[in-house]
């Protein structure tokens, strides 16, 4: 009860202070005149009373210091004292000061930055309510891409049937293609990206509109008017962020579509579930219209009932996989999903383990990483305090000498640390915050949730946390050994040459060796990370993505009362052959083809066709991925044929052919044990048969790092694709092709949308930018490490020659050449370098274990990230010590010798 | 100074405090270190100095209040006086004192009994 009103008068006494000590003084004058007058009444004379009553009384300043310090908050006045001071001296040594909050600012900077990432992928839930209650549905990751981890709508309805552990399930459909969306306002259509999501989808998410409303169950119902969610991004860039949006209709795909609601800011759903894309409206998906029978479509994501753990998730999944279909009309494909390569078919992981499990190691390397950047920052500091220590040991002994105890001297170097490190958080705060800023616009990252990344509470608390461990760590060392020196010693050391110094100078020498060892260990590990990035850079494709382009081409194929599709592929392939020979015939166009999915994007399987006359065995999974092209597409995209393309001549009322990929028939030789291995000119079961008319290079289409899958290509004439991509060859830059070939598309079709043109290049870079982002941000680290360490150095050896100046001189004076000179200084540099270097590559070996799950085709030991780290701390090493050994062969020995 | 004088314990001087100001009602702090010093028959080692800084301890508390007046002859003084929390806490204090001197006593005498050989 007395304890926090004694805390508030505290506070209150350290804030008026002035009025208080008055009062103290005339109570202790009082004092002192009752107990002299008592005395002279017992007869003393009155000097001897006053004096007898001061002797009584006790220390005066003492009883003052007591006094304060039980009615006020004599530390923080201690505090304040010494920040005062620290303040003075600081902006005294500018340059000094300048240099530490640089080094601290980029070491704390790095941090909060590496932090805010790590947060936001890792430690914060994602942004949904209850997010930990989400769970992604999907089987363990097989050969056949997105198509075997989605389901089909009536696995999607038993699914939801026969589970109990799901307050409720959803999905959205996985194959939309970029670009899906014709925005019509008159002229040209405007390209738009949109995702056909189940009507129940933002009410298991949690997610609430900005605007309007989200979707209702009525939405995807047959016959439904359409209708369309925008997101924040799309709302504001094609609407001008038009506040009375709602109930507006567009001209969409040729449909009158009408705008029911905006998504808030926080809901990005390309961010959660296809990053690095653009995703700019959501449209609910009709579960029982057309789609309903295209197969395995939708990706499941659940909600867990309240008190349900994904361990009782599991084997309920598992109960309820038997009950699904692939489609109830076809009895025999129900139980389908129960199990794949011996695995649960349907398995639960929580939505965030599917959304960033994957970088979980890379984070943790790069938080790893980033800590060690800071250490290294820390221990240069150490040393540039030692050297300032070192410089104001008679300041401290003088100090000493006046009554200052030690421990108020390491507190008072300590709070000198503490505003170094503060003031390094500042400026480290506000570059974090550039970087963050600068990152979340990077949209072609393929980084989950990056545009969700900024500061919040937990990486301003993260940053205190730093700035106070970092002024500890710097401050600690020089403090203590400030105050463990030995007053008449540093009272009558001249500096140069003593005693103390040589101490000193040992001291910065571990240090400095400290920091080359942590700066090789962070340099072989990006050497590393960088070599395997090489790699990656240099895995054959399976077709060449420079000088080659994509555009999405707006095609109708419709025919009225085409019973079994014959007329619509024909007139598909009127068209298609019209596209292709008139952008063939623009000049500087060496190829052309139409693939409706491109390699690194989306993808999907039709099942697995056998080799005919060969009985398939029972225990093989897995389905090639399907791509449904015209002839002149893998010209277009560099993929070499053994056999023949396909022609034009391959249309819906002749042989239905395909072309296959190298493993895929290599799979099938296994079985059917083909002629000279050859499948070119074999058939395969597939209902009517398929004719395999040529054998392509396999192609890298998940990730340039993962195996080539097995892939089949249909002709565009006897199958349905799903959009046309075209793809150009041409030497010509993509803008200036650009302009030619959309005119050439709106020729033909003016309905044609003003898509955009897109490298192919680019979707290899997009494949490899999580790679490249993580190979970059730890070069960057190893980068910054060394040059801190090369600071480092410079500092030490610098030191080391001015104190020298002295005995240079003298050496000098007896003889010794410049050369000479320079070389002991190159010579003790090397010597701090070698030992820094020997030290920090038997760490490396250690740590480039840790981290050989993230290289790709590299040996954790290679040896050429190794040689090389050596060879370039040993250049940085010599140039940093080269200047100060030029320095010290220039001393002039009559100057040197005079002065001092 | 004198060694043989008792240091005081930690916390001993705040009950001297309240009780002499319980007992003697209106004092300053010469008055109440001179009061302590007598009754303790100058047994404890106090630098009168130190009693301000309980003073202000106790005040804070809300256990004292303090007034500044005149002194018997007609000096500016500060004047403190004990409050009810005060009493109160003197009442629980005084216990608290008496019951442990009671059991060191026991135990003192004891290890004297107990320990001859």
């Amino acid at each position: 009860m007395s304890a926090p009103r004694r805390a508030f008068a505290r506070l209150f006494s350290f804030l008026r202070k002035p009025p208080l000590d008055a009062d103290l003084e005339a109570e202790i004058a009082a004092h002192i005149e009752l107990a002299t007058q008592q005395n002279i009444e017992r007869g003393l004379t009155p000097v001897e009373a006053r004096r007898q009553a001061l002797v009584r009384f006790g220390g005066m300043d003492l009883v003052k210091d007591q006094h304060r310090e039980a009615r006020g908050l004599m530390k923080l006045d201690i505090f304040l004292q010494d920040l005062r001071y620290t303040i003075r001296s600081l902006s005294r040594d500018r340059g000094f000061t300048l240099i530490a909050i640089l080094l601290l600012a980029l070491g704390i900077g790095a941090n909060i930055a590496v932090f805010s990432v790590v947060n936001n992928l890792l430690l914060r839930p994602l942004p949904f309510p209850d997010s930990d209650k989400l769970v992604w549905i999907a089987p363990p990751p097989t050969k056949c891409g997105l198509s075997c981890a989605t389901y089909s709508t009536d696995a999607y309805d038993e699914f939801r049937t026969y589970s109990r552990s799901y307050q409720d399930v959803t999905g959205y459909f996985a194959f939309s293609t970029p670009g899906n969306l014709a925005l019509n306002l008159g002229g040209a259509p405007i390209p738009a990206t949109s995702i056909d999501v189940i009507a129940n989808f933002f009410n298991v998410l949690g997610v609430q509109p900005a605007m309007g409303r989200l979707f209702r169950p009525e939405d995807g119902k047959n016959g439904a008017a359409p209708v369309i969610v925008l997101s924040d991004a799309w709302w504001r860039r094609q609407f001008n962020a038009d506040p009375n949006i709602v109930g507006k209709a567009f001209d969409m795909n040729g449909q009158q579509t009408t705008v029911i609601g905006v998504l808030p800011q926080t809901f990005d759903f390309a961010a959660v579930f296809s990053p690095g894309a653009k995703v700019d409206a959501l449209t609910p998906l009709n579960l029982y219209g057309p789609p309903r029978d295209e197969g395995n479509i939708i990706t499941l994501i659940g909600r867990l009932k309240p008190g349900v753990t994904l361990g009782q998730a599991i084997p309920d999944a598992a109960q309820a996989a038997p009950h699904m279909c692939w489609n109830n009309k076809y009895p025999q494909s129900c139980g389908g999903y129960a199990e794949k390569n011996g695995e649960g078919g349907v398995v639960p992981v929580p939505l965030k383990d599917y959304i960033s499990g994957k970088l979980r190691r890379s984070l943790v390397v790069l938080w790893s990483a980033v800590g060690g950047v800071l250490l290294i920052a820390c221990v240069n500091l150490s040393n540039l305090l030692l050297a300032r220590a070192a410089a104001r040991t008679k300041e401290f002994a003088m100090r000493t000498a006046l009554g200052a105890s030690r421990l108020r001297i390491v507190r008072q170097l300590l709070t000198e640390s503490l505003v170094l490190s503060s003031a390094g958080a500042i400026c480290g705060l506000a570059l974090a915050g550039t970087l963050i800023a600068w990152l979340r616009h990077q949209q072609a990252l393929a980084l989950p949730l990056v545009s969700l990344l900024h500061l919040d509470g937990a990486a301003l608390g993260w940053t205190v946390l730093i700035a106070i461990a970092a002024a500890g760590l710097f401050g600690l060392l020089p403090g203590l050994r400030m105050a463990s020196g030995n007053l008449q010693d540093s009272l009558k050391d001249s500096g140069a040459g003593s005693g103390q110094g040589r101490k000193h100078e040992r001291l910065r020498s571990i240090l400095v060796v400290t920091e080359v060892a942590l700066a090789c260990v962070l340099l072989v590990g990006a050497g590393l990370l960088l070599r395997s990035f090489l790699h990656v850079l240099d895995v054959d494709m399976g077709f060449e993505p420079q000088h080659a382009a994509a555009v999405n081409v707006d095609y109708d194929d419709s025919v009225p009362n085409d019973k079994d599709g014959s007329l619509g592929a024909a007139r598909r392939g009127v068209i298609f052959q019209q596209v292709i020979s008139r952008v063939s015939a623009i000049p500087g166009v060496q190829a052309a083809g139409i693939s409706d999915y491109l390699p690194l994007g989306q993808n999907r399987s039709w099942g697995l066709p056998w080799p005919k006359g060969v009985k398939q065995p029972d225990n093989i999974h897995g389905s090639p991925l399907v791509y449904v092209i015209t002839p002149g597409y893998m010209r277009a995209m560099g993929t070499s044929i053994q056999g023949r393309d396909l022609t034009w001549d391959d249309g819906p009322k002749s042989q239905a052919v395909v072309l296959i990929n190298r493993s895929f028939a290599k799979f099938l030789d296994n079985y059917a044990h083909w002629p000279n291995h050859s499948a070119v000119g074999q058939m395969l079961n597939d209902g009517s048969g398929l004719l395999i008319v040529g054998v392509v290079d396999d192609v890298h289409e998940e990730s340039a790092e993962g195996d080539a899958g097995w892939q089949i290509y249909y002709s565009a004439m006897q199958s349905g694709p799903n959009g046309a991509q075209l793809v150009i060859r041409s030497t010509l830059p993509p803008a200036v092709l650009a302009s030619t070939v959309l005119r050439t598309l709106r020729d033909i079709n003016p309905k044609q949308a003003m898509a955009e043109f897109r490298p192919i290049q680019s979707l290899v870079d997009h494949a490899n930018s999580p790679r490249q982002f993580f190979m970059l941000l730890a070069a960057s680290f190893a980068g910054l490490g060394l040059l801190l360490a090369a600071i480092g150095i410079y500092g030490v050896i610098s030191y080391g020659v001015t104190q020298r100046t002295q005995e240079i001189g003298i050496r000098m004076a007896l003889g010794a050449t410049m050369a000479t000179v320079q070389r002991s200084v190159l010579a003790k540099t090397l010597r701090l370098a070698i030992i820094g270097i020997a030290a920090g590559a038997a760490a490396s070996l250690l740590v480039s274990r840790a981290i050989a799950a993230l290289l790709f085709d590299t040996a954790p030991t290679d040896p050429i990230a190794f040689a090389a780290t050596v060879i370039l701390i040993g250049i940085v090493a010599l140039l940093a010590g080269y200047i100060p050994a030029r320095r010290a062969s220039r001393i002039n020995p009559m100057v040197a010798l005079r002065n001092n | 100074m004198g060694e043989s004088k008792l240091d005081l314990l930690q916390g001993t001087l705040d009950l001297m405090v309240l009780q002499t100001l319980a007992a003697m009602g209106s004092q300053h702090g010469y008055g109440i270190a001179r009061r302590i010093e007598q009754a303790s028959g100058d047994d404890v080692l106090l630098n009168q100095g130190t009693i301000y800084a309980s003073l202000v301890r106790l005040q804070q508390r809300g256990w004292i209040a303090a007034e500044w007046g005149a002194s018997e002859n007609n000096r500016k003084a500060k004047f403190y006086s004990i409050t009810r929390a005060g009493r109160k806490q003197l009442a629980k204090d005084a216990a608290y004192w008496q019951r442990l001197t009671d059991v060191m006593g026991r135990v003192l005498s004891m290890s004297e009994k107990g320990g001859a050989q």
